[in-house]
């Protein structure tokens, strides 16, 4: 009987105090303003201030939480940038203190399972054990996926795409239920920056036809063929220069700052502004947001500004 | 011990010493850590003894050991650590197994002339800063080739062929491996050297071992008069001759009941057919009561009918390996003329490169971004199957050293990585009449983005783009830039090979400290 005494008194001390919580006047504002947060729709949340884990497990609780975007059983994959064979600190590869945490919260959401990869720039197993990744994604209990091969890409059609018409995309961008981008915030040689929908070049073969086929049009097309359900831009260490891989540490600033967003335009527009650069300079955020993918006007947006 | 016990000894070391040196020269997926493979070639003759010439260290001090091995011995290298002689070996089985014939060997005379001549080339050309000679004759080389063309790809389309299976149930543990590029000349010489010795094997034993093979000659000349020798004992002998049939080296002369030392390859097969302890292995000789013994023959074709099979099932797809085309705007226009082949870091020239190499393709198989690949006639003629630098089907990864840990003759020398990381392998050069930012007015910069010391950088240019600018000083000749390229049929970026290896200067922009901000600063939205 000892158990479910027990839960007895832990139900009855719950309610309690959770009764003398809501009394008014006894931080009933602190305790609104959680909660309202959670149920305020917000578009758009940026972090600042804290580690990368612990800036998402904020960020994500005023977007509902993972549950909103993850239902029991369902397949994840998480595409975060490995496309350099640096060390983290070195900012060309998502954090992957911010990849471990994010598979984590995937799974007490009730995913099935949670796959992870990227058609990198450099070799591909130095990039997923030199980038930390590899480790992170297995200690959290998610399958690291190669993507070396064409074998691995199906063709598609990008019915919306201007110059990008079809294209191979990785088995499990198709297959998956839910798919999460998970950008770094860097600098770029060409494209001045990139972030949540240059990411995504990193689920198809070939992108050198990108580069052929005037690259922020081909950006921007490739966005409107599926829509990443969550972009979570990791800004905790940011490349300011020699973008898109970085020579030294001279080259990395430490913003501690991240930005999480359905809508994939307005999470690089914000995140544009935090690397101090306007969207409109970016070619491939406006061609996006005239073509309808999302929206780069952060006034229309409700943001959740968060600075720990 | 018994002497007869001498084969199944030899047999089971030569397993020992065969599978490793074929596992890292087949190693498509990094199972064997590079830092091992020192140990494993440390035995083979002439890579150790090439090794010393630039490099003695401890692990240079192998081919010492075989001579001195020899002295005692007799040619244990030949049948024991040799690769190809295991190769030949496994031919020599199969001819057994498909052959009826009782009588299958017969003691031949010693080609003299053609065997010195040979190892004389060999040396002379060396001397003077060829290569080529020992490179085409060494038997661990002609074995690391011979693996490294078609037995690698074999594996390797195997594993694809598995991984593909795999990856329907959802299962990523095996990958496949793409292979990049594919070199017809090396490929069809190897291909010959296979075929040439597997029929030579399969005729006559080790023919190619008693007169071409220069490794064999020279430990011939010391197991001439090595102290442990196999000798024919006159008063047990029955001359019944079935120590000569089984004698792969033809050197075993039963009528005038001689053994020629020099080109016998210590296998023992003599001493367990004969039915006496006629034909012993020792300093001085014995004689002791044998039991009579003969091996059964098995009938079966079939072992060689299904390595015949394979193999053309599985080569298959190497030919199939052509690459997708796919539809461009605008071709460039301006050709590549490279005049100098790139060699890989710690080579510190070509000439010397190419004087040392053997071309045993152990790097190639190491590589990790298959940038290494067997030349033809990159180098000129003397350079022939050595390896090189290859841009179109990979780039020399900058935190990477391999190739210079387990090169075994020390043609690549071992090189710091933090050296590695300045030594100029060669100079990119731009060709701006190519470049996508000039030909369509759009944005690329795939090479600056892939360049590790932003040699390759971007300026700015017409309408707000900006176009590559190669600040030479700071490039170390990688060849990123060339692989990223996407322009079609030429590249607007190439490396030059620089034929002495420099040293880039470090950019000491990037020295400086980190920017440190304020983290409680407003959203600048």
């Amino acid at each position: 009987m000892k158990r479910r005494e027990f839960i007895k008194k832990s139900a009855k001390t719950g309610i309690l105090v959770s009764l003398s919580f809501s009394l008014p006047g006894f931080v009933g504002k602190y305790v609104h303003k959680l909660e309202s947060n959670q149920t305020q729709n917000y578009d758009l949340v940026a972090i600042k201030g804290g580690e990368p884990d612990k800036m998402f497990d904020e960020a994500i609780k005023s977007l509902g939480g993972m549950k909103t975007f993850i239902r029991k059983n369902q397949t994840v994959l998480i595409k975060p940038n490995i496309g350099w064979d640096v060390s983290p600190e070195r900012a060309a590869n998502t954090n992957p203190k911010l990849v471990k945490r994010v598979i984590e919260h995937c799974y007490e959401a009730g995913a099935k399972k949670v796959y992870v990869f990227d058609h990198t720039c450099d070799d591909w197993k130095r990039c997923y054990s030199n980038s930390g990744i590899e480790k992170a994604v297995k200690d959290a209990g998610g399958e690291i996926v190669p993507a070396n091969s064409e074998n691995y890409y199906h063709e598609v059609e990008i019915k919306n795409g201007k110059k990008l018409k079809k294209d191979k995309v990785h088995e499990l961008v198709l297959e998956c239920d839910v798919f999460i981008n998970m950008p770094i915030l860097k600098n770029h040689g060409s494209t001045r920056l990139t972030i949540s929908m240059k990411n995504l070049m990193g689920v198809v073969w070939d992108r050198g036809y990108w580069h052929r086929t005037d690259l922020h049009q081909c950006i921007a097309d490739f966005s409107t063929f599926r829509k990443p359900d969550l972009n979570i831009v990791d800004a905790y260490y940011v490349l300011k220069s020699n973008g898109p891989r970085g020579v030294s540490l001279s080259d990395v600033v430490i913003m501690k700052s991240q930005i999480i967003s359905r809508d994939i335009v307005a999470a690089d527009a914000a995140a544009a502004k935090l690397f101090g650069l306007n969207p409109d300079e970016i070619r491939h955020i406006s061609l996006a947001h005239e073509m309808g993918v999302g929206t780069k006007d952060l006034n229309s947006l409700k943001i959740n500004r968060i600075i720990l | 011990m018994d002497n007869t016990s001498f084969r199944k000894i030899r047999i089971a070391l030569s397993f020992l010493f065969f599978i490793p040196t074929t596992i890292i020269l087949i190693n498509f997926s990094e199972q064997i850590p590079s830092s091992l493979t020192k140990y494993i070639t440390y035995f083979q003759f002439v890579p150790s003894l090439l090794k010393a010439f630039s490099l003695f260290t401890i692990f240079s001090t192998g081919f010492i050991l075989i001579l001195l091995l020899t002295t005692l011995l007799g040619r244990i290298y030949c049948s024991t650590i040799c690769p190809l002689g295991f190769f030949q070996d496994v031919i020599n089985y199969i001819s057994k197994k498909i052959k009826k014939r009782k009588k299958r060997f017969n003691y031949s005379k010693e080609q003299k002339l053609l065997r010195w001549s040979l190892l004389f080339l060999c040396i002379l050309f060396f001397i003077s800063g060829i290569a080529l000679g020992i490179n085409l004759l060494d038997p661990y080389s002609i074995y690391g080739r011979i693996t490294g063309q078609i037995f690698r790809p074999i594996i390797i389309e195997l594993n694809n062929f598995f991984s593909a299976i795999l990856v329907n149930f959802k299962i990523y543990w095996l990958y496949p491996y793409e292979i990049k590029s594919f070199n017809l000349a090396p490929f069809i010489i190897s291909l010959l050297f296979f075929l040439l010795i597997s029929y030579m094997a399969y005729k006559n034993g080790r023919l190619y071992c008693n007169t071409i093979c220069p490794v064999g000659t020279l430990l011939g000349l010391i197991s001439k008069f090595s102290l442990y020798k196999i000798t024919i004992n006159k008063e047990e002998c029955l001359s019944c001759g079935l120590c000569e049939r089984d004698c792969k080296a033809n050197c075993i002369d039963s009528e005038s009941k001689a053994v020629d030392m020099s080109r016998c390859v210590m296998c023992f097969n003599c001493i367990s057919q004969c039915p006496t302890e006629g034909i012993i292995y020792s300093h001085k000789k014995h004689s002791k009561q044998k039991e009579y013994k003969l091996e059964l023959i098995d009938e079966s074709k079939r072992n060689f009918l299904f390595l015949v099979a394979g193999y053309i099932t599985a080569l298959s797809p190497i030919f199939a390996q052509v690459k997708k085309q796919i539809t461009i705007k605008k071709n460039s226009t301006v050709p590549i003329f490279r005049e100098n082949a790139i060699s890989p870091p710690g080579s510190i020239s070509i000439k010397r490169f190419n004087s040392i190499c053997t071309a045993c393709h152990l790097c190639i198989s190491t590589c990790p971004t298959q940038v290494l690949q067997p030349s033809f006639l990159e180098y000129g003629i003397k350079g022939m199957l050595q390896p090189r630098l290859n841009n179109e089907a990979g780039f020399c990864n900058f935190d990477c050293n391999i190739c210079s840990e387990v090169c075994p003759t020390g043609a690549i020398l071992p090189i710091e990585l933090e050296r590695k990381k300045l030594t100029q392998l060669g100079i990119a050069k731009f060709i701006k009449q190519n470049c996508i930012v000039y030909t369509q007015k759009t944005e690329c910069g795939a090479c600056s983005e892939h360049c590790p010391t932003k040699a390759v950088h971007m300026i700015p240019y017409e309408n707000n783009l900006v176009i590559p600018e190669v600040r030479e000083e700071y490039c170390i000749g990688c060849g990123a830039c060339e692989y990223a390229c996407p322009v079609k049929p030429y590249k607007a970026i190439y490396v030059e090979g620089n034929i002495y290896h420099k040293l880039a200067k470090k950019n000491l922009e990037q020295e400086k400290p980190q920017i440190k901000i304020d983290y409680k600063k407003e959203f600048p939205f």
